[in-house]
């Protein structure tokens, strides 16, 4: 499938799960909301242009923002993890090494480890940075700490669910695409 | 100027980022800070649509559930109706309908205006309810929002055909209320402390009042959104704040929150009057005392 298409459909069941399915379920405890939709900005390809990808997460975040009346508040997660991204990637993948030749990041292209840590550490970015927003001005610190690790946690499982039940291909990237 | 050009052109990804993040952070800014959406109302035209197809099928699952509501509802209608109470000389007959003057010379003030509920989040921090009725249909801000067993919020955008409401699950809510029972009225905040969508909170009670576990909270007189006497919740737990001088109250709301559909906005007739004059002695008192 082209890689454009791909990423469309992508960022509207992203979009939809996120809004209609996972913020509708009640909070677990005060603490946990779970979070999935990050996991888009996650698996653009590698080749994505850094401005664009900024945009992109920041288009993303807003849409998201629109459905669930908070403008802002999940647009500037977004853009940050959108912006730190390619660094955390230049760590793993040398420039001209086999790796490259993969379109987007996963376990079959950067293997479990180096994968797991890429997941792992966008992910607490990212609810770190939405929790401080949205507690800033309210709430005690043991208190944001647990927000953090929890949504965090639960973050975590749900793409492990996810990267299960949609075991991604790692195409080559050939010539002709 | 070169350099600057050349500073720009270097560090553009950064420069970008630091553009977005500060609008995300100035819009979210404002918006908490006014209640008001920031170029939200088109947005509203947008997400509305898509949340009412979403939630024609989310309508079917909870049909039980607003079915009892609407029958408890209904059966308190009736039993409030007026053939139900005898009135041995009719020197004064109520009749209550769609006029805005009724026979005995009293003013509608009130009227209920039916609307559906197209999105809801509990969730968040920030809770709202979006409706599928908006300024075409008569819907003002600060109009006041009425479920089936209690309050609900306010009206805070306004967009053609729908609207945003301020749920009472919000950290900026604030509803005055008093207790049902007892007789002098005493009005305070109804707030939520963003912990549990079950239960509200009620701060700086005084210790003269009577309160106790099971007390009814209603709707102050105080308010220009909403009637007095509608339902809000009852008192679930009495806490001795730290310094000891006043309650904190932990109230059970009436409303189920998870599975609100059909709701009442209530239009207050005399509201502009009342806006103009409050604003009016605002107006006053600071030119009294600015000076």
């Amino acid at each position: 499938m082209n890689s454009i298409l791909k990423n469309i459909i992508r960022f509207i069941l992203f979009l939809f799960i996120q809004v209609y399915v996972l913020s509708k379920v009640d909070p677990l405890h005060q603490f946990i909301t779970p979070y999935l939709y990050f996991l888009f900005i996650l698996w653009l390809p590698f080749s994505i242009n850094r401005w664009w990808l900024l945009i992109l997460g920041f288009l993303f975040g807003m849409s998201v923002d629109y459905f669930l009346g908070t403008p802002g508040l999940h647009a500037a997660p977004c853009t940050l993890i959108a912006y730190i991204r390619p660094f955390i990637l230049s760590i793993f993948i040398a420039q001209d090494s086999t790796e490259q030749s993969f379109v987007e990041p996963s376990v079959k292209s950067m293997g479990w480890g180096p994968y797991s840590f890429y997941i792992v550490l966008l992910t607490f970015v990212h609810h770190f940075y939405l929790v401080l927003i949205e507690w800033l001005s309210f709430g005690t610190f043991v208190y944001f700490l647990g927000k953090v690790t929890a949504t965090t946690g639960i973050s975590l499982m749900l793409i492990f669910i996810v990267e299960m039940m949609f075991y991604r291909k790692a195409k080559y990237r050939t010539n002709t695409s | 100027m070169r350099n600057i050009f050349l500073f720009i052109r270097q560090n553009f990804n950064l420069i970008t980022f630091f553009i977005l993040q500060l609008i995300c952070i100035i819009t979210l800014s404002r918006y908490s800070k006014t209640h008001e959406a920031y170029f939200y109302t088109e947005a509203n035209e947008i997400t509305g649509k898509i949340n009412s197809q979403y939630n024609k099928l989310n309508r079917y699952f909870r049909l039980v559930e607003v079915n009892k509501a609407l029958a408890i509802e209904n059966a308190n209608l009736k039993n409030s109706l007026a053939t139900n109470f005898v009135t041995p000389d009719s020197s004064t007959k109520i009749i209550v309908d769609t006029l805005v003057k009724d026979t005995s010379n009293r003013y509608r003030k009130y009227t209920f205006l039916p609307a559906l509920v197209v999105m809801n989040t509990v969730a968040l921090e920030s809770n709202f309810i979006m409706l599928e009725r908006g300024s075409k249909q008569g819907v003002i801000k600060e109009m006041g929002v009425v479920g089936p067993s209690g309050i609900i919020g306010k009206v805070v955008t306004v967009s053609e055909n729908y609207c945003m409401v301020m749920s009472l699950l919000n950290r900026n809510s604030k509803v005055s209320a008093m207790f049902k029972r007892g007789k002098e009225q005493y009005a305070e905040n109804v707030e939520w402390d963003g912990k549990n969508a079950y239960y509200l909170v009620m701060k700086k009670i005084s210790k003269a009042v009577d309160v106790k576990i099971g007390d009814t909270i209603v709707t102050s007189n105080y308010s220009a959104s909403f009637p007095s006497m509608l339902m809000i919740g009852t008192v679930a737990e009495i806490k001795t704040d730290k310094m000891g001088n006043t309650y904190d109250l932990k109230i059970k709301c009436a409303t189920n929150f998870h599975t609100i559909q059909h709701v009442n906005l209530i239009s207050n007739s005399y509201f502009e009057e009342q806006r103009k004059l409050d604003s009016l002695t605002k107006k006053l008192q600071y030119n009294l005392t600015g000076e």
